[in-house]
């Protein structure tokens, strides 16, 4: 099944050794199949897997502006629907920055418009293709190059943008957060998403080696041990009620999963004590959520 | 300066091209297989980013045409059948 002459993705594509999104992108291919239509956002992996005149993708692939490229999976898909070819899935793929900064005014449009899309961000936590710019997604904490580590400030001293739940407030009936780790559960949610008509989202979390200045042998120990400390959670929300799909019985100290990784090693005790304490205390509220029988939607 | 002919809209005609650039030669490690040890589990294929590990009855084997040596298949490995060692040229 996984074997290489099944793959959508060709080798040869250009991303780093140890490369995050590069595998969340071929279990992403595992699960749609070829009866797809992706719509990529400019970001890593649209440079490393389309060096002209070469494409890595083997199914139809457009590339699109960081700004768009929402707007332009809507127009597919209703192009789609007047050729008759409903069943032909569209997805609008896009890193952080393209998903959750720049695209995020056509992300928003689309979402409320209600086209049946799925929206899905690969989260490397910071704008890795131009060099380690902050994005919205950035962990707090983490030093990049337009939140250095220093003596003003120590890294971005902004949490994380909760897109998932931005999603959720747009109406939508399906929203997920997934993990390059677990790549059973990411693969299940694409096909529930895919299945569902309308809009919706999915959010995978990706380490990037470079980005992070960590070891790309351990991509996939960084991604679990994200999940395992509470700093990463995996959840779906449909029809506006949250399930976690892990519950670890007790979360593992942060510093399992900052240790190692050069954007956090400023970091003091205290600052380790902080994102700890707001992975605790966020792992719980949604753990309360999940107990609730108050659909999210019905706030809207 | 060099000129190159691009297709209008910069259309690429041939799906899955890029294997015509061989990354192998990025590669500082190789990983090595042990297929006495291997149980032929996938893991190392589910997490290998370039997608060119293939198992058999013989057991596990990484396309070394692309094989960057990033070595995620032997840190993931849960039998300890991939080694890591530095590529000679």
């Amino acid at each position: 099944m996984n074997e290489p002459e099944n793959e959508l993705l060709a080798p040869g594509h250009r991303t780093c050794a140890g490369c995050g999104p590069a595998i969340a992108i071929r279990q992403m291919l595992r699960a749609t199949g070829k009866n797809v239509v992706i719509c990529e956002a400019t970001g890593c992996m649209e440079v490393t897997s389309t060096a002209y005149p070469e494409t890595s993708w083997k199914v139809p692939w457009i590339h699109v502006l960081f700004e768009n490229v929402s707007s332009v999976a809507s127009g597919v898909k209703e192009a789609l629907i007047k050729q008759g070819k409903d069943d032909v899935k569209v997805i609008a793929l896009a890193g952080d920055g393209g998903m959750v900064d720049i695209g995020f005014r056509a992300l928003s449009g689309a979402m409320e418009r209600g086209h049946d899309v799925l929206f899905l961000c690969y989260d490397n936590e910071a704008y890795m293709n131009t060099g380690v710019q902050r994005s919205g997604a950035t962990p707090f904490g983490a030093a990049t190059t337009t939140s250095p580590a220093g003596t003003e400030i120590a890294g971005k001293q902004e949490w994380k943008k909760n897109v998932p739940f931005i999603a959720v407030a747009h109406g939508l009936k399906y929203v997920a957060t997934a993990s390059i780790a677990y790549p059973e559960d990411f693969q299940a949610k694409i096909k529930k998403a895919l299945s569902i008509k309308g809009p919706k989202y999915l959010h995978v979390h990706c380490p990037c080696p470079v980005g992070w200045g960590c070891d790309g042998a351990k991509t996939i120990k960084y991604a679990k041990a994200a999940v395992e400390t509470g700093l990463w959670a995996l959840y779906e929300i449909e029809e506006g009620k949250l399930k976690l799909n892990t519950k670890p019985s007790e979360l593992k100290p942060a510093e399992e999963y900052l240790r190692g990784q050069r954007r956090f090693k400023h970091l003091k005790e205290e600052d380790i004590k902080k994102i700890e304490k707001h992975a605790k205390q966020r792992f719980d509220h949604l753990l309360e959520l999940e107990n609730s029988e108050i659909s999210l939607l019905k706030v809207l | 300066m060099i000129i190159m002919e691009t297709t209008i809209g910069g259309i690429i005609y041939e799906p899955g091209s890029s294997a015509k650039t061989k990354t192998g030669d990025w590669r500082t490690f190789k990983p090595i297989f042990d297929n006495e040890k291997c149980k032929r589990c996938g893991i190392c294929q589910k997490f290998c980013p370039e997608g060119i590990i293939s198992i058999n009855e013989q057991g596990a084997k990484a396309n070394m045409d692309y094989c960057k040596g990033c070595g995620i298949c032997a840190e993931e490995c849960p039998f300890k059948a991939i080694t890591m060692e530095v590529e000679k040229k």
